[in-house]
């Protein structure tokens, strides 16, 4: 309780790791089912953050700079297909989002 | 308790409060504020690692870029009030809660909490407020890993006019 050590962190990120893909199982609106991933994103970042300063490697932090830019990429492309979608749907709801359903 | 440990417990509990109100609040713009308050709090807790550039860069492209977008659209497509069909049945959340609760519950028990940092080997005894500089990172992403860091640029260039070609009217 008294010492931060590596475990903290890390039972942090799984927590919020879970808390992301709770979300995107329960909730039907596109935006926040977005939000729930950039969670999920952030979490990891944490988790490579930690690594990298317990092993004294640069690895992790250059790898959280390509996951903030993996992230921005897809929060504007998944947000363009929202706005797409949005203009033939009329909707956000996930549901209604099935036109490729097999 | 020190410093350091107060700040990881205060910014801990207020990243894991306002994410669950991210995914509970029916307000899609009360949701996107209470992830920039989480953001910040990883930025934190990112300074408190010593990773001071990734904490800024947190900060400017999280919280400034990223949430401005999804704000925008918010905005932009009238979505700000809470949606009918948003919040899965009872059933479904349930399962999503046990799945959820047995997902930390196997990661804590596989002993992700028990990782000890190797006393020796290369990094073993590298200063972390030197590894986690501007400076540090910037060498890093010029030199050893400067190929991945062309990619993601042209990563963020396809991303770009994917974005614009999607978002066009059809006409």
């Amino acid at each position: 309780m008294s010492e931060i050590g590596v475990g903290h962190y890390i039972t942090l990120s799984a927590i919020l790791f879970t808390i992301g893909a709770v979300g995107v199982l329960t909730r039907k609106n596109a935006i926040i089912v977005f939000m729930s991933i950039e969670i999920m994103l952030n979490a990891a970042n944490l988790a490579f953050v930690t690594f990298a300063t317990a092993i004294g490697d640069l690895g992790g932090m250059v790898m959280v700079l390509i996951v903030i830019a993996v992230a921005a990429a897809e929060a504007a492309v998944g947000l363009a297909i929202i706005v797409a979608m949005f203009r033939h749907r009329e909707t956000v709801n996930v549901e209604a989002f099935n036109t490729m359903r097999g | 308790m020190s410093g350091i440990a107060i700040a990881f417990w205060v910014l801990a509990t207020i990243a894991v409060v306002t994410s669950l109100l991210v995914i509970t609040s029916r307000n899609p713009v009360a949701s996107v504020l209470f992830l920039v308050v989480t953001f910040f709090c990883l930025a934190g807790l990112f300074v408190t690692l010593h990773a001071h550039f990734l904490a800024a860069i947190q900060v400017l492209v999280y919280a400034g870029a990223i949430m401005v977008l999804f704000l925008f659209v918010i905005m932009l497509l009238n979505l700000g009030t809470p949606q009918w069909f948003d919040v899965a049945g009872t059933p479904l959340k349930l399962l999503a809660l046990v799945l959820g609760l047995a997902f930390v519950g196997a990661l804590v028990a596989a002993g992700i909490g028990d990782f000890e940092p190797p006393a020796s080997g290369p990094g073993a005894g590298v200063d972390p407020d030197i590894l986690g500089s501007t400076e540090a990172i910037g060498a890093a992403l010029y030199s050893a890993y400067y190929l991945p860091f062309l990619v993601t640029g042209l990563l963020l260039l396809v991303a770009m006019v994917g974005a614009v070609v999607l978002a066009r009217r059809e006409r």
